[in-house]
């Protein structure tokens, strides 16, 4: 089945079986910034942002995504490497597994909450898992990056 | 979950008759479980182009659309003012919010997960459920029901009262399912629900009853929290046992009590 999306800002038409994930979608057309984790929903490395809102991408199928605007890091390049030089300064960045799937978290955050609290994000990165790290440096690269974007 | 087609139905008639044409095609919510099921099924009904994603004032009720993800009512301000917000405060509860992006009510709803943390502030509150064939019945009446027949989930109604409300969840980290969940709410009546017993939520009716029924004091509040742990059936598994279960019902009653009843000691 085909289906027609805009992906990165560019429309896209793929074919697709009912019964895949988007996450393998994009694996299969070579975009692997999109990590695979868990692939139950759980660690958040697969997270892409549809219609501006991450999701896991290992839990949405393909087909379902007729219409949708996709974004994955390499839609946010500027926004990520901004964030990626914060994350280096503060010592939050160990193997980098998942440094795409929280750029675009925090792109979304920032879309969303104007002026976030420590509260804030703390609560919007629960769904990003980081095995390398632990989450202050993290935190504090994320509010210096906010600051002073 | 293995799928052999999809459909995006235009409105709900079509749904329903695309449900009904093999017994193997099934209504999708958000998908987000998709993948904690086997089951082997024929065609999968998306009804995202419905537009069963609402959230409405209706005066005496908010009307919910059966496709709302859970993080538009964890944001929803209307909600936040019943109950002191216990709604929000569950649903914010689950998982990260990259899911609750996705998890729909109306799927929550329908897949009566035992594990919920949604059923068991909703079952302390007024909710009805509106179904495209049935019609409307209270979310008790639903849960209760064993076997029924094919339907779509429409809309949520939560009816308005004014009252106190106290949730919570106890879990072991942000992202894993309740070891147990506990609402408390009081509007003319006191209502106490224990929910991930690992079973389906369930009213503490006798306790309920005994605390409805006496003066608030200390006693009456530790008695009634001791009856919760007494008459609610919990099971055992990999979260939790039995008795631990049984131990933290009665502590999350107690405090539930306390807060809805104002009851400092």
């Amino acid at each position: 089945m085909k289906v027609n999306f805009t992906l990165n800002h560019h429309p896209e038409s793929w074919d697709v079986d009912p019964n895949e994930y988007f996450l393998d979608t994009l694996r299969a057309h070579d975009i692997t910034s999109v990590r695979r984790g868990c692939d139950t929903t759980s660690c958040g490395v697969c997270t892409v942002l549809m219609d501006g809102k991450p999701v896991p991408s290992c839990s949405v199928l393909s087909i379902s995504l007729e219409g949708k605007t996709i974004l994955t890091v390499e839609g946010i390049k500027d926004s990520a490497e901004r964030l990626a030089e914060r994350m280096g300064h503060h010592g939050a960045d160990q193997c980098g597994y998942c440094n795409p799937s929280l750029a675009l978290t925090v792109y979304a955050m920032k879309q969303e909450i104007k002026h976030p609290t420590d509260q804030d994000i703390s609560e919007y990165l629960v769904g990003n898992l980081c095995r390398c790290t632990g989450y202050k440096g993290q935190e504090e690269a994320i509010k210096l990056f906010l600051e002073e974007e | 979950m293995l799928l052999k087609e999809y459909a995006r139905p235009k409105d709900l008639h079509e749904a329903y008759e695309l449900l009904l044409q093999d017994e193997h095609n099934i209504i999708i919510g958000g998908g987000a479980w998709l993948k904690l099921t086997h089951k082997e099924v024929n065609t999968i009904i998306d009804l995202h182009s419905i537009g069963l994603h609402e959230i409405i004032d209706k005066g005496d009720h908010i009307e919910i659309g059966a496709m709302t993800s859970l993080r538009q009512i964890e944001k929803n301000e209307a909600i936040k003012g019943y109950y002191d917000g216990i709604f929000c405060q569950a649903v914010k509860s689950i998982m990260g919010m990259n899911i609750r992006n996705l998890a729909t009510i109306g799927g929550s709803i329908m897949g009566k997960y035992s594990f919920s943390d949604i059923f068991t502030p909703l079952l302390a509150m007024d909710v009805s459920l509106v179904f495209f064939k049935s019609g409307t019945m209270t979310l008790e009446k639903y849960l209760e029901t064993k076997r029924m027949e094919k339907d779509i989930l429409v809309k949520i109604l939560l009816h308005k009262k004014e009252g106190r409300g106290y949730f919570h969840t106890m879990k072991k980290t942000h992202l894993d399912f309740a070891v147990i969940n506990c609402a408390v709410t009081k509007t003319d009546k006191v209502k106490i629900v224990i929910g991930a017993r690992p079973s389906l939520a369930v009213r503490a009716t006798e306790a309920e009853e005994f605390i409805n029924t006496h003066e608030i004091n200390e006693a009456s509040i530790l008695a009634a929290a001791k009856i919760a742990k007494d008459e609610i059936k919990t099971g055992n598994n990999a979260r939790a046992s039995k008795e631990y279960r049984n131990e933290l019902i009665e502590v999350y009653v107690k405090r539930g009590l306390q807060e809805v009843l104002n009851y400092e000691g």
